[in-house]
């Protein structure tokens, strides 16, 4: 029964990885093209890293994309000044994003429910304030401009991230790849277990003598570094960081991405951005009235699939 | 100097009282529901159209008695028909909800009236200056302190004398109990809703008279309102009212000595609160589960 | 345990279905596009569609579409028919970076419009420099778009910021007087505005009172008149635009600071004067066109097709934008028979609007040193309503031709490179 059920997970991760490396290939065919599937895997990393906390410790940040944001400007920030140096820009992004929640993470993480919600919510736009504000640093409203993506030189061959957008998406497959294996590794270690204990029964592990709060802040911050790198790759392949990607607006996106494929579910949020982002770039060159098509779908998703789209097909096989 | 902080403080409450009327309105939701109202700045919008549709019908006073209650009619509705299936659940989802029925309500509003602004005048008399020296007072800004004023004082004698008010007054420090009184919870709830509506879809409707009507301008409303909640205190109505006073009080006067951090004094506001009392100022311990 | 939606009436099943229709349909679409392009000639147009600029960025899109229906039926580009593909980039730079690259790298389009907002419109112009798309800037004005971040293949239709203030400034001295008060936007735009008027201003002899900052989305000026009045200045210039100029207006109307300090500003469009109660309607201010230009050849004209699709209202500087932008694309093509972005490029400097796009008096071209077009700027003054009727907001007093109001080409900041 275990060995059924893990060989079939293996096969569902193979395939997934086999789509995601081949992406290129079969896109274009369909309507789609490559900075889309960039774009995709950008987010989903992100909706992956609020997953992290949101599906897996049950805690509600809704104010994520804050990281997300100053990540970006990181990168952005450390193109720009420090050195043209793509690999730099990604660690700079990420420790931003990360410390910042570390800092953060440690005040707020013993509130619990809607009022943390709306506490996160409320920070993160202070951070969507200072960007917006701070022009001479961040660009202001009109963003971070004048730098790009660098090639990485390797040593033996230089590659072209910059101009060759199926080069760049690779690249950020294998970044993807990276922080997805971290994090599976952190979820399946007993540390993760703990977070799910906790998700499950908060008041129970507390009993067991689990240092709740030490766990939550500790998984926030995790998200938050995760959250840092994800906004890095986001400026890298924008060239431009703006404090759009900051707002609370942006943060329900990522909420959305990780409920609609499946909040319990490692894979979930991978699968609720890639039929967010698509469906929000066809709609959006299909019909002014988009909005109206994105908040629908907010709707139906609450109202009829709580579970996701993956919690949806796990209950059909189960029935 | 003197005169100027004095103007400003004076102008700081006039603002703050209309930040509370929408901050209230949120609260009076979330306490005994425990949504947050992403929608709330749409259902603020919506008033504002609703006024200006009806005024050419029944004028400047029957669209502010009409519109607010039209407004909450409709969040009425919605409360029954999206935001109930959610109760028991986990409060992700209703915050979800709220968030994509913003998304509905401010494409539908330019859908039906246009992405334009649109053009709304007050009674003449009202839109002038007390005096020449207070020039800041105008006749409708004190207009819409003492609608704030009557509203407040009328959601705080309902809330205390009312038998539905002491109902919602129970019911969001302990709903089951109620329920097993054979309270008509669903009914109390629906109602509740659709009075934070009113409210603002009455702030919508005195909005309309100042600032300019387009669809996005409810937007810019709703973060200010959560703060004067966390500031005041979650649960605390009389904590939100503070709150929304502050905010207008502090950044009034910030705007004189340094008017770009008008705005960001909020936020330092809410950063102070949540370092030095978490609970806010008014609100009660573990009110935050 | 049977679970507890399948008693509704929209069950998930419905629901699934409808989704699985929809899905289908967007997978398929592309397919039928694809079916049924015969080669036309794409021109990619990115506004924000959705957001505070809907309004303005709808204008421009029908300006553009009126322009391309058109061209078409006078036998359209080289032969071939013009596609005017239009995305919205709802305000937001990765969106308008997106589009951008979906209209360059899947739909191919031969030329790229866009955007109202400078910082979206900067960040597509460089994706466009880097796919060598001909990008023409409809309706972004901040200056460094034909300054300091001029590229070879951007061209801009709109007014530079220090135009606009160029075209006011004497005029507001040698009325009003020499004391201003400044409420300026607190983003990029509103500074290089403000600093551009003061910097006039300072040439002129006179002072500045003060420099409010707004931040965007003010919805309550009181504050900052309440300041502004304190400083006695001789005039209120009023900077920020769209709804925060809305508000503002309206309230220095309540206050009755109107009858106390001249009100003016730099840029105004009929748009916000549209929105604004007519008391409010206010101030010396510069248009970039308008609609009411009696003797100027193929203005009536304009006027009428752009009632004829836009509910009987009349064109805004916003509709001519878009309007030129299709023109000069399809102009400079046919003239120069190809469809090269580099020869286009080199051929649009200097490149002199007819009759019949320019639609104003004074003569209309693009300068070869920054890429910038050198359009009038209409001076004058708001009014609850005029002699042209209800719509007749701005009564024009002079036309100022751009050569007068643009500052030189050596002090612009721009130095174009061409690709080898």
């Amino acid at each position: 029964m275990t060995g059924a059920l893990s060989s079939r997970k293996l096969a569902v991760q193979l395939a997934i990885w086999a789509l995601l490396a081949s992406a290129p290939y079969w896109m274009p065919p369909l309507g789609g093209y490559t900075a889309l599937g960039t774009r995709v895997l950008v987010l989903a990393l992100a909706a992956m890293s609020v997953n992290f906390l949101l599906g897996f410790t049950g805690v509600l940040s809704f104010g994520h994309a804050a990281y997300f944001g100053l990540g970006a400007y990181g990168a952005g920030l450390a193109l720009k000044f420090l050195a043209p140096s793509t690999p730099l820009a990604l660690v700079c992004g990420m420790l931003l994003g990360g410390l910042v929640g570390a800092a953060l993470g440690w005040v707020i993480a013993r509130r619990r429910g809607v009022y943390f919600a709306m506490v996160t919510i409320a920070i993160g736009q202070v951070f969507y304030y200072i960007a917006f504000q701070w022009s001479s640093v961040t660009g202001g409203d009109d963003g971070l401009r004048g730098f790009s993506r660098q090639p990485i030189d390797f040593g033996a061959f230089k590659l072209d991230i910059v101009s060759n957008s199926q080069a760049f998406y690779y690249f950020v497959l294998v970044c993807f790849a990276l922080v997805v294996a971290i994090m599976g590794f952190i979820l399946r270690s007993p540390f993760g277990r703990t977070l799910i204990a906790i998700r499950e029964n908060e008041r129970r592990a507390r009993f067991l003598g689990i240092p709740v709060d030490r766990h939550i802040w500790l998984a926030f911050t995790l998200s938050c570094f995760f959250m840092g790198f994800a906004g890095a790759l986001y400026a890298l392949l924008n060239n431009f960081a703006d404090p759009r990607g900051l707002h609370y607006s942006q943060s329900g996106d990522f909420v959305m991405m990780a409920v609609m494929g499946g909040m319990r579910n490692f894979w979930g949020p991978l699968l609720g951005a890639a039929v967010f982002v698509v469906l929000q770039d066809y709609l959006s060159s299909v019909t002014v009235n988009w909005m109206s098509g994105v908040g629908a779908l907010f709707v139906l998703i609450v109202l009829f699939f709580p579970r996701g789209l993956l919690g949806f097909v796990k209950r059909g096989s189960q029935a | 100097m003197t005169q100027l902080l004095l103007f400003n403080v004076t102008n700081g409450l006039i603002i703050g009282a209309f930040y509370a009327l929408m901050a209230l309105g949120l609260s009076l939701i979330l306490n005994l529901s425990n949504v947050i109202n992403f929608a709330h700045g749409g259902f603020l919008v919506i008033g504002g159209y609703i006024a200006y549709t009806i005024t050419p019908y029944v004028g400047f006073w029957g669209a502010l008695l009409i519109a607010p209650l039209l407004t909450a009619v409709i969040g009425f509705v919605v409360e029954g028909v999206l935001i109930r299936p959610l109760y028991g659940r986990d409060p992700l989802y209703s915050l979800l909800m709220t968030f994509g029925l913003a998304f509905i309500i401010e494409d539908g509003t330019r859908f039906i009236w246009g992405a334009q602004g649109k053009p709304v005048t007050i009674p003449p008399f009202l839109a002038r200056p007390l005096s020449h020296q207070f020039f800041f007072i105008t006749g409708y800004r004190l207009f819409m302190v003492a609608m704030v004023t009557i509203a407040v004082g009328l959601i705080f004698a309902l809330l205390r004398y009312t038998r539905l008010g002491i109902r919602i007054r129970a019911a969001t420090l302990d709903l089951e109990t109620v329920a097993a009184m054979g309270v008509n919870v669903r009914m109390l709830r629906s109602l509740n809703f659709a009075g934070g509506i009113y409210l603002a879809g009455l702030a919508g409707a005195l909005a309309a008279g100042q600032l300019g009507l387009e669809p996005t301008m409810g937007t810019g409303l709703l973060m200010p309102s959560f703060i004067a909640i966390i500031i005041g205190g979650v649960g605390s109505l009389t904590g939100t009212l503070i709150g929304g006073l502050l905010i207008g009080v502090a950044s009034g006067v910030t705007a004189v000595f340094a008017p770009a951090a008008s705005e960001a004094v909020m936020y330092v506001l809410m950063a102070v609160i949540l370092l030095a009392r978490p609970r806010g100022l008014m609100g009660e311990e573990g009110m935050m589960t | 345990m049977a679970p507890p939606f399948s008693s509704r009436r929209f069950d998930r099943r419905s629901v699934l279905k409808g989704a699985a229709g929809l899905g289908a349909l967007s997978v398929a679409s592309p397919f039928v596009i694809a079916a049924r392009a015969e080669t036309p000639i794409r021109i990619g147009m990115i506004d924000p569609l959705t957001g505070v600029y809907a309004g303005v960025a709808q204008n421009e899109v029908m300006g553009a579409k009126l322009a391309v229906s058109q061209i078409n039926a006078a036998g359209g580009v080289l032969g071939r028919q013009l596609e005017l593909l239009v995305e919205d980039s709802a305000n937001d730079v990765g969106t308008g970076v997106q589009k951008a690259r979906k209209l360059i790298d899947r739909d191919q389009v031969n030329f790229l419009i866009g955007d109202v907002n400078s910082g979206v419109a900067q960040a597509i112009a460089q994706v466009s420099n880097e796919k060598k798309i001909l990008h023409i800037v409809s309706g972004g004005h901040t200056d460094s778009i034909t300054g300091p971040d001029c590229k070879w293949n951007v061209y801009r239709v709109c007014n530079t910021t220090s135009m606009e203030a160029n075209s006011v400034s004497s005029l507001l001295f040698g009325q009003y007087g020499k004391k201003w008060h400044f409420i300026t936007p607190d983003y990029a735009f509103g500074h290089t505005l403000q600093k551009a008027a003061a910097t006039d201003l300072a040439k002129l002899g006179g002072t500045v009172t003060g420099n409010e900052l707004t931040p965007l989305g003010t919805t309550d000026f009181s504050a900052y008149l309440i300041k502004a009045q304190a400083a006695n200045p001789d005039v209120l210039l009023v900077l920020p635009q769209g709804s925060d100029m809305v508000n503002c207006l309206k309230q220095i109307v309540q206050f009755g600071l109107n009858q106390q300090i001249h009100v003016a500003g730099l840029q105004q469009e009929l748009e916000s004067l549209e929105a604004m109660p007519p008391e409010a309607r206010i101030g010396i201010w510069m248009f970039e066109w308008y609609w009411k230009q009696p003797g100027v050849p193929g203005v009536d004209k304009f006027v009428a097709d752009i009632r004829a699709v836009n509910g009987g209202k009349v064109p805004t500087a916003r509709h001519w934008f878009g309007y030129t932008s299709v023109h000069t694309l399809a102009g400079v093509a046919n003239q120069q028979k190809t469809l090269d972005s580099v020869a286009l490029a080199k051929a649009l400097g200097n490149f002199e609007l007819p009759p019949e796009i320019k639609l104003q008096p004074n003569k209309c071209y693009y300068r070869a040193g920054d890429h910038q077009l050198m359009t009038s700027a209409f001076v004058g003054e708001a009014q609850s309503s005029g002699a042209g009727g209800p719509e007749d907001l701005f009564r024009v007093d002079h036309v100022i031709p751009g050569d007068e109001t643009a500052p030189p080409e050596d002090a612009t900041g721009c130095k174009l490179q061409w690709p080898a």
